[in-house]
């Protein structure tokens, strides 16, 4: 089974401790500097006036990436939209590398107000076409998606919740790792 | 190009209702012709408008960001467009006639803006959705997904049958004559593709409505207006439509034109053929900026433009669809699924108190209710999506409208079950109140993502509402009723002409920076089906924009007369006094060491610029003059306004002539200090240096707005009346708008101040 279009999201350790309108300044520098190698972002959308909605995206050819409150939490997400070459488990590598890359810019970048959690992210298959949200979809996907998470976190212990409480939902999984993972070995990929 | 492209190809394959499936067949396989540079990149760009896939900001390939312009770089690929980069991602608009949608459809939406936008769905002003962000790869599996649930994009843009509107509460509205749901699905389907549609040299916008008094259909500014009416004859009740034509809303608002009082319902196909027939032969080709149906009627007059519709009527082919199309009823026929009730006792939840009161209406079937969803700036999250789908299936026979306030709107909703509804719509923030109210600011896309955005229409929008919605407790009932309606440019799809207060971006030049602005208009009117436009008063900078919304509105409360309401408000006060408490919003800008904030627009910190042009470098006595001279062109073209208010036409055209003539000297005095003040002098002179070497020219409508100055100078002497003013003074405001940006064009270059010789 062919998964693409992984969406990476790291979820925001407790509450958001600044003003999220104030990531929109952040993004804009970062498409001025053209500064995520091998991605071409275009411009910034802010729509923090829906709530619980995708926050405020830096909008690239390749990939996006945000700050995102969808489903009512707050997350450092990347969004892969081009087709990434290469196995399964080298784009999972990939989507959460995006991730972990963002969360530790906008870290700095709000320093001392935002810190994302060392434990928790989501996977989501952005392609229904590709995985549908099925029990089928998981027990395909599921071997997979924890060999890869092994292999990244250096360990077994943790644990893979498919998203299965509404069945129209992307297909994707929550992962709890029973052990904080090194935000930077992530990034590094 | 998503992975999934052939799943979705294949998945559909032959299952797709006709002619949706086999379009999207020829979209792909034109994608795929463009891309080996087989077509044209003209043709495939009036190919894919007509398939509704539209261009976004920085689709050439360029984008300002705060410093300077730079280039984004695309990959090397065939254009979409002349100069629109092929992987620059696009926005693609749905369209949905009469706004009606059921669940499965809205499920739809929901994957779509997930998986291939940027998870917003955003209904618009004309009742469509529209996706940003799309890639043009995408398109035929987002279309494919679309028709499977029987929805298209065809002909959502371009030179077409646009998007067939009506009123959201047609069919349960007490008002009206009848429902008008199954004609205007009838006609959007029947022009859909019609051969009599494909020689448009413009767009072509109808609409229908349930009734004259009310809002909701907007007939009067759109190109053909449908009114539902029932007459008597022969002691029988004949159901028909008062049809206008000509009406709409752009740079220079025009109202429709009655074409006929009445025609029976058999006749609406058959005469909007002939209407389309008409527009399609005699209707300006060249120069689009002159192209739509309503500068046919002005050019021909309303009399000879009917007399050639019922000419054409009669030499029409007969055929049997203009019948048969009105006879499937049961297609859009809307129902309850559960019996009627009584409202719920309201006490002790305030929230809910509020939201039935703005966003709960009565039907005309007893025991049912409307709710309104109200939307901030058209915008909804795919998990909203999804929530209302399953609140619609659950409390109706699965039908709900969007409507032209970018809202949604839920029909035969049982009284006993709006307790309910509530709590499922507060369950995921869509039970905002205060639909169709203050707060409920209708925003066009402005420089979010529109190419010729001016100023941050979406910006000012949310932080209006914030504002208001912080004091919505305080809100004199009065305010509260105002509608207000923001447009990034003077192209007007935030439909500021018909708000009660208006806006429309424009650019000033402060100190040799940038200062985003915004028109503030007044005297239009929602109301009627769009009974009048506004005109603008006064520029005042985008970040005094919202204190402009406070002072008029105090001073509304303050100086109303019992009950009455705005519009009548401000044809008693008059714009004088309104314009005096705004001028101070207008002066005394800070300077960008002082307050840069004044130089960068609502929710983008990037420093202020329209089409990338850098700080000037002239300054000294041509710039005071040019702004002195400039300055007092606006106040003539608000004087002219002001005697069109007070019924003196002749002179407010008269006037709004005098502005053009200061704008275009205040110009030509960059060039030649020495210009006279005679008004051919002038005229020629800004021919020879502005017109004749293209300096003026609008970089999208080329020489459109000079084009309203000869047209002005060449009627010297004409008589108006209370439309010909009205335009003959938007025309001139757009004129000084022109003439800023032509001069923002110079400042850019060391300015050549060359005395004649
Ligand atoms: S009014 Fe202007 S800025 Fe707004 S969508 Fe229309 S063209 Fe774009």
């Amino acid at each position: 089974m062919e998964l693409q279009h992984f969406v990476a999201k790291i979820h925001v350790d407790g509450p958001l401790g600044f003003d999220p309108a104030k990531v929109v300044d952040v993004l804009h520098k970062w498409v001025a500097a053209q500064s995520v190698p091998g991605v071409l972002l275009i411009d910034v959308a802010e729509l923090l006036h829906v709530p619980n909605g995708p926050g405020v995206i830096a909008v690239g050819h390749e990939a996006d990436y945000s700050l995102d409150q969808t489903g009512g939490i707050w997350g450092v997400l990347h969004r892969r939209k081009t087709v990434f070459p290469g196995s399964n488990a080298d784009r999972i590598v990939q989507a959460l590398k995006g991730a972990a890359q963002t969360a530790l810019r906008l870290e700095e970048a709000f320093s001392g107000t935002l810190k994302v959690s060392r434990t928790t992210f989501e996977l989501i298959v952005n392609d229904r076409g590709l995985a549908p949200n099925t029990p089928e979809t998981y027990a395909a996907a599921q071997p997979e998606i924890e060999a890869a998470l092994r292999t990244l976190l250096g360990h077994g212990d943790f644990q893979v919740t498919r998203h299965d409480r509404e069945r129209r939902e992307r297909f994707g999984v929550t992962v709890k790792s029973a052990k904080p993972y090194d935000l930077a070995a992530l990034a590094a990929g | 190009m998503k992975a999934s492209a052939a799943i979705w190809k294949e998945r559909f394959k032959g299952k797709l209702p006709e002619p949706l499936g086999s379009e999207v067949d020829q979209f792909e396989t034109e994608i795929g012709l463009r891309q080996q540079g087989k077509i044209e990149d003209k043709v495939f760009a009036e190919t894919r408008l007509r398939r509704g896939a539209y261009g976004q900001r920085y689709d050439n390939g360029h984008r300002y960001d705060g410093t300077e312009s730079r280039k984004l770089p695309f990959a090397d690929k065939p254009t979409k467009g002349p100069g629109t980069m092929w992987d620059a991602p696009g926005m693609l608009r749905i369209k949905i006639p009469f706004g009606g949608l059921n669940p499965e459809q809205l499920e739809t939406m929901s994957e779509l803006a997930e998986e291939y936008s940027d998870g917003i769905a955003h209904v618009t002003t004309r009742q469509d959705f529209q996706l940003h962000f799309i890639h043009i790869e995408n398109g035929p599996s987002i279309m494919r997904r679309l028709a499977a649930v029987g929805i298209t994009t065809r002909e959502a843009c371009g030179n077409a049958v646009r998007n067939v509107t009506a009123c959201p509460l047609a069919g349960v509205c007490s008002d009206e004559a009848f429902d008008v749901t199954p004609y205007s699905h009838a006609l959007a389907w029947f022009l859909m593709g019609h051969p009599d549609t494909m020689e448009f040299g413009r767009k072509f916008k109808p609409a229908f409505s349930g009734c004259a008094q009310h809002a909701c259909g907007l007939t009067q500014m759109h190109d053909i207006g449908f009114t539902a009416a029932v007459r008597e004859v022969d002691g029988k009740l004949q159901r028909g439509f008062k049809i206008v034509v000509g009406g709409g809303l752009g740079p220079v608002p025009r109202q429709a034109r009655t074409l006929t009082e009445f025609a029976p319902v058999e006749e609406m196909l058959p005469i909007t053929q002939a209407v389309c027939r008409v527009f399609g032969r005699h209707g300006e080709k060249k120069n689009r900026n002159a192209a739509r149906i309503k500068f046919l009627v002005d050019k021909w007059g309303i009399e000879k433009f009917r007399a050639e519709v019922v000419t054409t009527r009669q030499e029409l082919r007969e055929d049997p669809r203009w019948l048969e199309m009105l006879k499937g009823f049961e297609k859009t026929a809307e129902g309850p699924l559960r019996p009627p009730g009584e409202m719920p006792k309201l006490n002790g939840n305030d929230k809910l108190n509020q939201w039935v009161r703005g966003n709960v209406r009565d039907q005309r079937q007893a025991g049912y209710v409307t709710c309104a969803v109200t939307l901030p700036l058209g915008d909804i999250t795919a998990d909203q999506l999804r929530a209302l789908a399953d609140t619609v299936r659950k409390y109706t026979r699965g039908t709900i409208r969007t409507t032209v306030e970018q809202n949604f709107l839920i029909r035969w909703i049982s009284k006993s079950d709006v307790a309910a509804v509530f709590a499922e719509l507060d369950a995921v923030n869509l039970a905002q109140p205060g639909s169709s109210s203050v707060v409920d600011i209708t925003a066009c896309p402005g420089t979010d993502t529109c190419k010729l955005g001016i100023s941050s229409s979406r910006g000012l929008g949310g932080e209006i509402r914030n504002r208001l919605l912080a004091k919505s407790y305080q809100l004199d009932e009065a305010i509260k009723a105002l509608h207000i309606k923001i447009s990034g440019c003077f192209n007007s799809c935030g439909d500021h002409h018909v708000a009660d207060l208006g806006f429309y971006g424009v650019s000033r030049t402060i100190n040799g920076y940038k200062v985003p602005h915004f028109q503030v208009l007044l005297g239009g009117q929602w109301e009627n089906n769009a009974g009048s436009y506004g005109l603008p008063i006064i520029a005042v900078p985008s970040k005094r924009a919202p204190d402009a919304v406070d002072r008029v509105t105090e001073y509304y409360v303050k100086n109303r007369q019992k009950d009455e309401k705005f519009f009548a408000f401000i044809k008693r006060v008059g714009k004088g006094p309104i314009r005096e408490i705004l001028e101070p919003l207008a002066e005394n800008i800070p300077t960008h060491d002082a307050d840069a904030s004044f130089y960068s627009d609502w929710g983008d910190p990037r420093q202020y610029s329209i089409g990338d042009i850098g700080i000037g470098e002239c300054a000294g006595e041509v710039v005071t003059r040019y702004e002195f001279e400039l300055v007092a062109a606006e106040r003539l073209v608000f004087e002219a306004g002001l005697h069109l208010d007070r019924g003196v036409p002749q002179q407010g055209g008269e006037t709004a002539y005098s502005a053009f003539l200061k704008a275009a000297k205040a110009l030509v005095q960059v060039q030649y200090d020495d210009v006279g003040s005679e008004p051919d002098e002038i005229f020629a002179e800004f021919k020879e240096r502005f017109f004749d070497t293209q300096l003026f020219f609008d970089p999208f409508v080329g020489p459109k707005f000079a084009n309203f100055f000869f047209a002005a100078h060449a009627a010297r002497g004409e008589k108006f009346d209370a439309d010909t003013a009205h335009h003959r003074i938007a025309e001139a405001q757009l004129f000084i708008e022109a003439v800023h940006n032509c001069y923002n064009k110079l400042r850019s270059k060391p300015a050549p101040t060359a005395a004649k010789s």
